[in-house]
């Protein structure tokens, strides 16, 4: 190597370093956001309380063979409030079943969140000791899993679920499978 | 109106560095002296201007101004006035501001002081700060404005973040941004002689004290910010190897290692080059710091509101200036030649492995900091880098470097005489062994293997920094504050070694519930929960608890831990308690209320954690004596005469 | 932004705020156990708050990972299951100690690859100047270490 080499060396070390920071400067907004490595594995088997009929269970085997929504959230949860006028038009658009889990939340402010705000859910399940959530990776509410006939994770929403993420992300992957 | 002349003067600010940097770097090829000549007029007037402009945003804040966007934002009519003033620099607009105005500062203080210096390299040197006087303003009018109005104006502030509110975190930023921006002139003085093209010994006298003032203002400020840490987030550590940390440890260690190799080059015109290389990185990565910070490219608690576009443009100011640099270094490096020899046992062969120590310990935490962007940006997955990983590999080059300090202290210069250095070598190092074995086994109970090793290392260093003064003294001859300053620098760094083992290997910590008026013992301690009661403070209420600790049966102090809700941002702080003494803190904190009179609380028996911080503050002192020694500054052919007096003095004697 | 991200008052929790968490816990009857209950809890980054550990973090998912921890402990588990169930579920971030894989090779040994490469480079620089010594006749005073 010759002595002008050496002397570029910082150079080129910097101009690396440059291209990392830009990219790293375009990841940003994405930056903290988990990425899930439950996405196209088995979605975690839960039987949890059921919120709505006291005694009951909701579990996922009971959904075992067909698509559904799991959609965590808690009456705590701001961005919850947001979310929910769009899962009462998916509700309303699709035949999807969603599954609320109501997280590390008392029951009472759950049932009185749904009698005021609607109630978008086929099933809702008391996950109050956060258990499932955990399972299932959940860092804060709201997030949604999507899960196909074999019980496999396909897609995940961290944050709000919009009617154009629902059918821009969500809605192809159960059409396409059904056609 | 206020405001308003705030965001003019900054202008002009602007303008003038404009001024500044083109004259700076153009006038001194035009031949016309009249150029170089006004430097100084743009140089007072920049001042001037930065420091109309902070007065302007204090008073807004002072005056309750809540129609200024930054002020409503950052301060409350309730936030008593030390505070209102403080969160000038409590967010990212306002610390701009006082990053703009200490460059100001230490440009005129450059000006001043090295009047007597070539005045085509003083006009370079003005000229590169200038310049990055220009791409600061440039970036504050553009994207971070603090001037900026509300309208309509909001009837109170949001107030300023409750952790902010705080003394040690109302001085730290200054005092940090002191030091990261004092490192700016080291590396204005590295750019005027690579365009000059000329390096030579008196360039390494000139930029040695400006390093060193510039890294005893970044010691403070990093040892304030982890005092603020330890006592106010509480978790009772005082490093967490945070990204934002690091930042700051970065440059810390490039401009240590700047020094000593500044000290080759002062005294033997070796080692150019890599002085240059130090001196632009060592700046170089304060300015990445600050991408860090502001940029949200890294997860970190301290870091700003990220913003993407400041992002770009702090990125493009990155490539301009390091990259600039850089490009200059790689052209004018190579003509840096010496043909100056030394022997292996000579004090440049120590020096050269505490800088090559050094620099890889500032690489470690580099790659450490940079790894999980590095991941990100391949596609390779999330990674987090924490301290089960700084710690050992920071230790890996850090061990060898306190070791070979101590022997490297007493090694003279060019060819170094191994007889003479071995019985204050192994003189002091018996006796540290053996007062290192006599604290470590009679005094603590300690579960590490390198708690011995450490505090060994520590007095190792401490007692051959002594050596030489006293050495010195006993001949009768002079002690110049250079030398003065080094032992008292070694010093510092011994009592921070030794403070930082003892509290790693012997502290004793519990998290646990307690019901008022039952104890928990830790180690030799007993904590006893008295009470609780409801207070109120000028801007928040708190409840206050009481545990009273025993050591012997004997009260050893009373602790009142808070648990604080600020009225305007709601927000639960826990303030601890701590009992400080010079050989131990005892540290209480509240958790929750878990009911039935039963707090969970957190307890610590710390021992001399106080060592870390009276060591950096050693540390300062030794740099500022340092750096004010008579010797940097007297003019180059008054210095001459002086080194063949003193060499004519020290002669007889040796 | 693309996505409304998180229940910000939850975040802001951890982001601005001096709270931390106090576990109230008692200490686990094995102190074996225990020592692993707190090396683990000071391994693993809260998801919430993700510049603390879940030992440290205020927030209530942290105290559901740490309830996590203690039961897996006590179920028998060893600290690699612990961390590996872990990782499946909120991926490698979750670690603050990054596990050894052909992924992190290069991070773990690059401290002692850069010692090498500076004792290399140290080396060939020293012996250089040895050489250089006796061809250099300038006299330094030695006693001024400054």
């Amino acid at each position: 190597m010759s002595k002008i080499n050496r002397f570029v060396l910082p150079l080129a070390g910097f101009a690396l370093l440059v291209v990392l920071l830009a990219v790293g400067l375009k990841q940003a907004p994405e930056k903290g956001i988990i990425i899930s490595p439950l996405v196209g594995k088995p979605a975690p088997g839960f039987e949890l309380p059921d919120l709505l009929q006291p005694g009951n269970k909701v579990a996922s085997s009971q959904y075992q063979g067909q698509w559904y929504l799991v959609n965590v959230w808690g009456s705590w949860c701001v961005a919850c409030r947001v979310e929910h006028e769009a899962l009462l038009q998916i509700k309303a658009q699709s035949r999807v079943p969603i599954i609320g889990i109501d997280w590390n939340d008392a029951d009472d402010a759950g049932l009185e969140w749904l009698s005021k705000l609607g109630n978008p859910y086929t099933r809702v399940a008391s996950d109050s000791e956060g258990r499932t959530a955990i399972a299932y990776g959940v860092t804060a509410a709201p997030e949604s899993f999507l899960i196909n006939p074999d019980g496999v994770i396909v897609k995940k929403q961290t944050g709000v679920m919009t009617p154009e993420s629902w059918q821009r992300d969500f809605l192809p992957l159960v059409a396409g499978a059904a056609r | 109106m206020i405001p308003e002349i705030g965001h003019f003067a900054l202008i002009l600010a602007l303008l003038l560095a404009l001024v500044q940097a083109g004259f700076g770097l153009l006038g001194p090829r035009s031949g016309q002296p009249r150029y170089v000549e006004a430097i100084p007029f743009a140089v007072a007037g920049q001042f001037v201007f930065t420091a109309l402009a902070m007065g302007c945003l204090v008073t807004s804040f002072v005056q309750y101004d809540f129609s200024v966007k930054y002020v409503a934002e950052n301060s409350n009519s309730a936030l008593p006035l030390f505070y209102r003033i403080s969160a000038l620099w409590g967010a990212h607009e306002g610390s701009l501001l006082l990053w703009i105005f200490v460059l100001s500062v230490w440009t005129v203080a450059v000006t001043i002081k090295s009047r007597s210096l070539p005045q085509s390299f003083m006009a370079r040197v003005l000229g590169i700060l200038g310049l990055l006087s220009v791409g600061f303003l440039l970036f504050t009018l553009a994207t971070s404005n603090p001037f900026l109005r509300l309208d309509p104006a909001v009837p109170d502030g949001r107030d300023l973040n409750p952790v902010l509110q705080d003394f040690a975190l109302a001085i730290h930023p200054p005092m940090l941004y002191t030091g990261y921006v004092g490192l700016s002139v080291a590396f204005a003085f590295a750019c005027a002689a690579m365009i000059e093209g000329k390096l030579d010994q008196t360039w390494a006298r000139w930029t040695r004290p400006w390093t060193t003032l510039a890294w005893s203002f970044l010691t403070a400020g990093i040892a304030l910010g982890s005092w603020w840490a330890y006592y106010e987030l509480g978790w009772g550590g005082f490093w967490f190897w945070d990204p934002v940390e690091n930042a700051s440890f970065m440059p810390w260690l490039v401009s240590t290692a700047l020094i000593h190799s500044l000290a080759v080059t002062d005294k033997r015109g070796l080692f150019k080059s890599w002085t240059l290389l130090l001196a632009i990185c060592g700046f170089s990565l304060s300015l990445l710091g600050t991408f860090l910070v502001r940029s949200g490219v890294l997860v970190s608690v301290h870091s700003f509101a990220a913003d993407p576009t400041r992002g770009i443009f702090i990125l493009a100011f990155l490539v301009l200036v390091i990259g600039g640099a850089l490009a200059l270094y790689a052209w004018r490096a190579p003509l840096l030649k010496s043909q100056a020899g030394f022997e292996i046992t000579s004090r440049e062969s120590f020096l050269l492995f505490n800088n090559i120590l050094l620099v890889i310990a500032a690489a470690v935490i580099f790659g450490g900091t940079m790894a999980p962007m590095v991941s990100d940006a391949l596609g390779q997955g999330a990674l987090s880098v924490g301290p089960q990983y700084f710690n050992p590999s920071f230790l890996l080059p850090v061990l060898p470097l306190l070791a070979l300090l101590s022997v490297g202290m007493h090694a003279g210069w060019k060819r170094g005489n191994l007889a003479r250095v071995r019985r204050p070598v192994l003189g002091t190092l018996a006796l540290a062994v053996a007062l290192s074995v006599a604290v470590c086994f009679g005094a603590y109970d300690f579960d590490a293997v390198l708690m011995p090793v450490g505090v060994a290392l520590g007095i190792w260093i401490a007692l051959s920094a002594l050596v030489d003064p006293i050495d010195r003294l006993r001949r009768g001859l002079s002690l110049p504050a250079g030398i003065l300053g080094m032992s008292v620098a070694h010093i510092g760094l011994a009592l921070l070694t030794i403070g930082i083992t003892v509290v790693q290997s012997a502290t004793k910590e519990l998290d646990t519930a307690v019901a008022i008026g039952s104890s928990a013992k830790l180690g030799a301690y007993q904590f006893r929960f008295d009470s609780t009661k409801a207070m109120e403070g000028p801007n928040y209420s708190a409840l206050q608890a009481q545990v009273t600790v025993l050591h012997g049966g004997k009260v050893a102090a009373v602790l009142a831990p808070q648990k604080r809700s600020y009225w305007v941002q709601q927000s639960p702080m826990t303030e601890a308690a701590i009992s400080a003494r010079w050989d131990r803190d005892l540290f209480a904190a509240m958790g929750e209320d878990l009911g039935n009179k039963t707090w969970s609380l957190r307890l610590q028996v710390r021992p001399l954690i106080q060592f870390v911080w009276f060591g950096a503050l050693i540390m300062m002192i030794g740099g500022i004596i340092s750096g004010l020694d008579r010797r940097y500054r007297v003019p180059k052919e008054a210095r001459d005469v002086e080194l063949v007096a003193g060499a004519a003095a020290a002669g007889p004697a040796a | 932004m693309r996505r409304l991200r998180a229940c910000l008052p939850v975040l802001a929790l951890c982001a601005s705020f001096a709270a931390w968490a106090v576990d109230p816990s008692p200490p686990m009857a094995d102190p074996s156990l225990q020592e692993r209950y707190l090396t683990l809890t000071h391994e693993l980054r809260c998801v919430q708050c993700q510049n603390e550990t879940i030992a440290d973090s205020p927030v209530e998912i942290a105290a559901q990972l740490r309830r996590e921890v203690r039961e897996s402990l006590l179920a028998g588990k060893s600290d690699d299951e612990i961390r590996e169930a872990m990782v499946s579920r909120y991926s490698e971030f979750i670690l603050f100690k990054p596990r050894w894989s052909a992924r992190t090779a290069l991070l773990w040994l690059a401290p002692g690859l850069m010692l090498l490469a500076g004792l290399i480079i140290g080396w060939r620089v020293l012996s250089r100047r040895q050489q250089l010594l006796a061809s250099d006749p300038s006299t330094v005073d030695e006693e001024t270490p400054v």
